[in-house]
């Protein structure tokens, strides 16, 4: 370990940090807005349910690396555009979160929908209201994955070129030097903790009633 | 539309399909490598996790120890391990494994410890030897949910398994590495689509063998009808054990 090597590479460090909790969070918001709405439409309509689950399967055993260097054919993109990134990470959200939210609104009692809708609920409102606050123990866990997963795999991106604190590895691995390497893991295990302690605090403001009902 | 004519032209030139750089030969070194690492981390996880899942001691740590190696990012795992014994198989296979181990320790443990304690005990009270309870008893009414987790496991490794490329060795993964160092996207392209394709058939052969190993009576392919009105009326754990296998496996990262 070079301390040394830590304290005068610090901003490319943070740089690095940055660029890394960017590209593996905000596929996990897109990947959420764009899952919502899809879980939706197949709880709603069950239908849609297989075949949502049958392209999910298959988006989800593409690759990450495969996933990295094909999407600049297909969207015309630059090979080092951290666009690339973000879209192969958001559609594994997706394919991930999908089946989550279908998981999740399914998880609500059928009484407790036929009693929203007698006290006056229209669709919307008991959607909003009801159903998708029972629904978040079952969306977060998924979205936990997610997160936990998107910033591993980002790291697999510096292999192309763009990966926030994996290019730590890459370049450790060249200059065959171990100190940049160690920084990367620990950061990046540092990062998934935090972040999924930042959901399950986020679970626990959304949903005071499991508390409340624990401490009666 | 470039990206399927430069597959098809890939795909299509004799040249790539003969030889030790050819595609036949690359697919032979990638199922070593995942296969060796499978192998290996079965051995290690499930054992492991039907001790925990049977004794119903040591959860906490197997499941912490899980999720704590589910954040390790291989390639950085990978390069460490190359940089401290040098190249070859041994680095990719330590990345691998240690890849493999959380879905199917997690769903070795969560599969014997979602078995319901009345099965057990009236296996118990008939009986039944712990090791015979464990082998007759639970590990039947948990094989979906392990073989849940094995697919996962298989799905995350053959995915990965394509970065043993970057430290020099072989597999699929070098024709997306070598592809890239050398700007022909042809052979990215057929990289990509090859390891995908893997993926799939491997995931459908192990969905195959999951139909054939699990008993008709848990997987509810016995009378659907009768199973169904018994999972509406009672919460009978062996037959709610399919659904719960399915929502375990979306549980699972990916790599």
């Amino acid at each position: 370990m070079n301390w040394g090597w830590i304290s005068d590479n610090r901003d490319m460090i943070i740089m690095l940090a940055r660029q890394h909790v960017y590209l593996a969070l905000v596929p996990v918001a897109v990947g959420l807005l764009v899952a919502l709405p899809l879980g939706y439409l197949a709880a709603r309509w069950r239908r849609f349910y297989p075949p949502l689950l049958a392209v999910s399967g298959i988006l989800y055993s593409i690759p990450s690396l495969a996933m990295f260097v094909a999407l600049p054919g297909l969207l015309g993109t630059k090979i080092l555009d951290p666009l690339n990134i973000v879209v192969a990470l958001s559609i594994y959200t997706v394919a991930l979160l999908a089946r989550t939210v279908v998981d999740g609104l399914a998880s609500v009692p059928e009484h407790v929908l036929q009693a929203a809708t007698a006290m006056g609920f229209g669709r919307i409102r008991r959607l909003i209201k009801v159903e998708l606050p029972i629904a978040v123990p079952v969306v977060v866990a998924g979205l936990r994955v997610a997160a936990v997963a998107n910033i591993s795999l980002v790291s697999v991106g510096a292999v192309i070129g763009v990966g926030g604190l994996g290019q730590l590895f890459t370049s450790g691995f060249q200059l065959d030097f171990l100190t940049p390497i160690y920084v990367g893991v620990g950061l990046l295990v540092l990062l998934a903790l935090v972040v999924d302690t930042l959901l399950v605090l986020g679970q626990r403001l959304l949903t005071p009633w499991v508390r409340a009902g624990r401490a009666r | 539309m470039t990206f399927l004519r430069g597959l098809f032209h890939y795909l299509s030139t004799g040249a790539n399909w003969t030889g030790s750089f050819g595609i036949p030969h690359r697919l032979l070194e990638h199922l070593h490598y995942i296969g060796l690492a499978l192998v290996i981390a079965a051995a290690l996880a499930i054992p492991l996790g039907l001790l925990i899942g049977h004794t119903g001691r040591g959860a906490f740590l197997a499941i912490n120890l899980g999720n704590a190696a589910r954040a390790l990012p291989t390639l950085g795992l990978l390069t460490i391990v190359v940089l401290l014994i040098g190249i070859g198989l041994t680095p990719v296979l330590v990345a691998l494994v240690v890849l493999a181990v959380p879905p199917l320790l997690t769903s070795t443990y969560a599969g014997i410890q979602a078995v319901d304690p009345m099965v057990t005990d009236a296996a118990r009270c008939m009986g039944m030897t712990e090791w015979r309870i464990l082998r007759r008893v639970e590990v039947p009414l948990a094989l979906p949910l392990i073989m849940a987790g094995l697919r996962s496991a298989v799905l995350q490794v053959v995915a990965t398994a394509t970065i043993a490329a970057y430290v020099a060795l072989g597999g699929l993964g070098r024709l997306l590495i070598d592809g890239l160092a050398n700007q022909d996207y042809n052979e990215v392209a057929a990289g990509a689509v090859l390891v995908a394709a893997l993926a799939i058939i491997l995931d459908l052969v192990l969905l195959g063998v999951q139909r054939m190993i699990v008993s008709p009576g848990i997987s509810g392919r016995l009378s659907t009808a009768a199973s169904s009105a018994a999972s509406a009326d009672a919460p009978a754990s062996s037959v709610s054990a399919p659904s719960s296998a399915r929502s375990d496996r979306s549980q699972e990262g990916l790599a």
